[in-house]
């Protein structure tokens, strides 16, 4: 009984700490006035609206979702042939590669950033969009490619070699067997570098910073300038897509699976 | 379809695209990120290509070794910290229903994917004046009237713990869903309460996991790149908030690039030792 409420208390504690920067900025976001004030005075969803009205907070959230949404992707076209090779074939030295994806991810995010400034100053293509996307793929291309191995060797072989005993070629064999048995580890790794690239302020400032806004790039600039309520109604907002996401991906997939844990069953 | 060694070119093809565009975009940047480390700042643009160390040389200054200093040892404490809040939390979570740790697990990755933007202004509005928690200390009577409790090296602590931990309990969840449950029983049976069994078998268990997780949360700490910006005063300023401002600000890109290269060596050594843990875990 003392230990069950002991328990309670500790995770109590944790969600409490988890969530209240959450509860307080959800609260700012519904102020009638312009102020910075909880719990909040009056009750308005202007500056929700605000995000999707306001021309230059529009702006910001269509290049950021263009970027999430185009980075996400080239990051998993880079990701599927490799994880897919690194299974079906023997080759320790093509290990370097997964190594080179798994890179950008452990060290420290400043380096990336760095790396690709000097990279599109050297080359004379700074501050076009495009190269956002290229360096927000490569930062992310460790999500998919984590996925998508997990996916390749949670693959029961027998039954790839079951198609290819009767007949089926390489490329028959991965249209038919291994891509539908992919599919929600190709899906969850797109949908985890959607919403980091969504929130990704450092390399996406180094690349296009000083040309094009995105979301995190705008609040950052709105708040080195003061507050305005808007910052907190697309913080919310952010927050309401990564649950929403990563909901999805429990719902329909194996989260716990994805996160380490050996098997389904428990 | 067993592994086969790759026989002709063709075999190969799936790797072109890939090796190309990590080879061009990472590998290049990186390799041109250590070169600029070694050319001359030019005042008037980015940099002048060149071979000096001077750049290197000013890591000896007493400005550097501050901020090197304080670096680390927020580092570590960010990482005691949450392994501290993160094990026994995560243990205990695996312990759950199924369900349950779903919706932790959801949440968890929730916080984590939130960009350091909207986590460092969350807690400046957290630790504000107006909208903050001194609001509520004053509301039930502890406090006479509220105060601002930022910029301050606490709201720096707190901010990056706040990052930190649902990365600490997601590189641990794997180790502690795995542990054998039959460990913990056989010390339960002999007689140990849980929260000994818990001190005397789990914990020496893992010891090895703890000591990379540590790790691991010190060099996701040392990349903190804004919050000591948005929650602290300059002089809690960070290795990776003074590369982002000479970088930007100051246009010192040779500096920068000095000061990253530096970077990287100190977080790869760390994470060479993390493997090295890990093989001795699976060695025993």
């Amino acid at each position: 009984m003392k230990q069950t409420f002991l328990r309670r208390l500790y995770f109590t504690a944790v969600a409490l700490f988890l969530a209240a920067p959450l509860i307080v900025v959800a609260g700012v976001s519904v102020n009638e006035k312009q102020d910075l004030a909880f719990p909040p005075k009056g009750f308005s969803l202007a500056w929700y609206a605000q995000i999707f009205a306001d021309p230059e907070w529009r702006k910001a959230l269509i290049a950021s979702l263009s970027l999430a949404v185009t980075a996400a992707a080239l990051a998993v076209a880079i990701a599927l042939p490799l994880a897919w090779f690194l299974w079906r074939r023997i080759a320790p030295w093509a290990n370097v590669f997964q190594i080179l994806g798994l890179a950008p991810f452990i060290l420290p995010p400043v380096i990336t950033a760095l790396g690709m400034l000097t990279f599109w100053a050297t080359t004379g293509f700074y501050g076009q969009p495009w190269t956002a996307v290229i360096s927000h793929a490569i930062f992310f291309i460790t999500l998919p490619l984590v996925t998508l191995s997990l996916g390749f060797a949670s693959i029961d072989r027998s039954l790839v070699e079951a198609a290819a005993t009767m007949g089926a070629d390489d490329r028959t064999v991965l249209k038919t067997v291994v891509l539908p048995l992919i599919r929600p580890y190709l899906v969850s790794g797109y949908a985890f570098a959607f919403v980091l690239s969504l929130n990704e302020y450092i390399v996406a400032y180094m690349t296009i910073g000083f040309t094009l806004e995105t979301l995190p790039i705008k609040i950052f600039n709105a708040l080195r300038y003061g507050y305005t309520p808007t910052m907190a109604s697309v913080s919310v907002f952010f927050v309401a897509v990564a649950a929403l996401v990563f909901g999805l991906i429990a719902r329909f997939g194996d989260i716990r699976k994805l996160l380490g844990a050996m098997s389904s069953e428990s | 379809m067993k592994r086969e060694a790759p026989k002709s070119i063709a075999d190969y093809s799936p790797l072109f695209f890939p090796g190309l565009m990590l080879i061009v975009f990472f590998v290049i940047p990186f390799s041109t990120m250590i070169a600029v480390s070694f050319f001359q700042r030019d005042p008037s643009g980015f940099y002048t290509p060149d071979f000096v160390f001077s750049n290197y040389a000013r890591f000896l200054t007493p400005f550097f070794g501050k901020v090197l200093g304080f670096s680390l040892m927020l580092a570590v404490m960010v990482a005691i910290c949450c392994v501290v809040i993160a094990f026994p939390f995560t243990f205990l979570l695996t312990k759950r229903p199924r369900k349950v740790q779903t919706i932790w697990l959801v949440c968890l990755l929730s916080v984590l994917s939130l960009s350091e933007v909207i986590i460092g202004f969350a807690w400046s509005t957290l630790f504000s004046r107006t909208a903050g928690i001194t609001n509520l200390f004053v509301a039930i009577g502890v406090m006479k009237e509220p105060v601002a409790l930022l910029p301050s090296f606490w709201a720096v602590l707190t901010g990056m713990v706040y990052q930190a931990l649902p990365y600490t309990i997601l590189v641990l969840y794997p180790a502690l869903v795995r542990l054998d449950p039959t460990l913990l029983e056989a010390a339960r049976t002999l007689g140990a309460s849980p929260v000994r069994a818990f001190v005397n078998v789990v914990v020496p268990a893992l010891r090895n996991t703890i000591v990379a997780t540590l790790i691991m949360v010190f060099v996701f700490a040392l990349g903190s790149y804004l919050l000591p910006q948005i929650l602290g005063r300059p002089s809690h300023w960070t290795l990776s908030v003074l590369i982002t401002d000479q970088a930007i600000y100051q246009s010192n890109m040779p500096f920068a690039a000095a000061m990253a290269v530096f970077l990287v060596l100190m977080s790869l050594a760390l994470v060479g030792l993390t493997l090295l843990v890990g093989r001795r875990e699976n060695a025993l």
